[in-house]
């Protein structure tokens, strides 16, 4: 009796797009956040194009809205984009993409393309670069598309806080932050980046506070590396 | 704001090209992990406190705090990201209309 095997490279696919869609949806709300936090749609735009990294692309729009300054700004969105570097170097080895490639998948290196392209390297290296290119791509086009429409919708609301787009600027952070949190240190940096920040606001220029959490992550790392490391 | 938008964008792309071009052994040390995991953390929990509770650099307690609630709840609850940002706007226009 024979049974027909799904093509794994199909299925592979399929869940590509469905990661892209789902992601997409993501999208829209950073549209909808960076305008409300003082981008123009156009800005917007170039941000999802060419950062193309969501954690990186809420932080800027998140430390400008707040009012910080531009070096904060992209100090905070590189401390969130050092985990692309991460990627970069583990996808490197996995694929070994030519290397006229290498430039175009690093556009493409985010947590979706690395995740799904490392969720099938058992299945072999083909199977691997399936995975990451139609990921990525996927995800480029839907999250830049649903970015625009953000970013429209947005504008065409005339009173921002009438609409309670203040409100939702922070919560989309906080739904970004819940699923990260699955461990006891995870939890302890959560807290202790908002009790910094929050601590800091009133004696540093807006901005700053937030690029402090971020390097007391670094402390807590060691901090925490250390214990693990301590244990054997 | 062209300006943060492009040199964050270009750091941004430069971040992910290292990791293909330079094989580096740096990048794997068990701190270095660690930080790369909870740094997001920490900045994404320092951006809802400072965005809830700031203007500026003063701290405040306003409708935001009511978004806040129900982004809380519902995340307790599972919902999916976009209804979340959405209630959570809802909550907060509705606790203005109603201050």
């Amino acid at each position: 009796m024979s049974v027909v095997q799904p093509n794994p490279m199909r299925l592979i696919r399929r869940q590509a797009i469905v990661i892209g869609l789902a992601v997409g949806t993501y999208g829209v709300s950073f549209g909808a956040i960076s305008v409300a936090s003082g981008l123009s749609v156009a800005q917007t735009s170039v941000l999802s194009l060419a950062m193309f990294t969501g954690a990186s692309q809420f932080a800027l729009v998140g430390v400008l809205g707040a009012g910080g300054s531009v070096v904060a700004a992209v100090l905070t969105s590189v401390l969130l984009g050092l985990r692309n570097s991460a990627y970069g170097l583990r996808l490197n080895e996995l694929l070994q993409l030519p290397t006229t490639q290498r430039p175009i998948a690093a556009q493409l290196t985010i947590d979706e393309s690395a995740a799904m392209a490392l969720a099938h390297e058992h299945q072999g290296q083909a199977a691997s670069r399936v995975a990451f290119w139609w990921t990525g791509a996927a995800v480029f086009l839907f999250w830049n598309f649903a970015t625009l429409v953000g970013a429209l919708g947005a504008e065409a609301i005339s009173d921002l806080d009438a609409w309670g787009l203040d409100g939702a600027v922070p919560a989309g952070f906080l739904a970004l932050l819940w699923p990260q949190i699955r461990s006891r240190p995870a939890a302890l940096a959560a807290v202790l980046g908002g009790v910094v920040a929050l601590v800091a606001t009133p004696w540093l220029p807006p901005g700053v506070p937030v690029l402090l959490a971020g390097l007391g992550a670094i402390g807590l790392a060691v901090v925490v590396a250390n214990r693990l490391g301590g244990d054997s | 704001m062209w300006l943060a938008v492009l040199i964050g964008a270009g750091l941004a792309y430069l971040q992910k090209l290292l990791g293909f071009l330079v094989p580096n052994a740096f990048l794997a040390r068990p701190v270095i992990r660690t930080a790369t995991i909870l740094m997001p953390i920490s900045l994404l929990a320092a951006l809802v406190a400072v965005q809830t509770f700031a203007v500026g650099t003063t701290l405040v307690v306003d409708a935001r705090v009511a978004g806040l609630a129900a982004a809380v709840l519902l995340l307790v609850a599972r919902a999916p990201f976009i209804v979340v940002v959405l209630a959570a706007a809802a909550a907060t226009a509705a606790a203005r209309a109603l201050a």
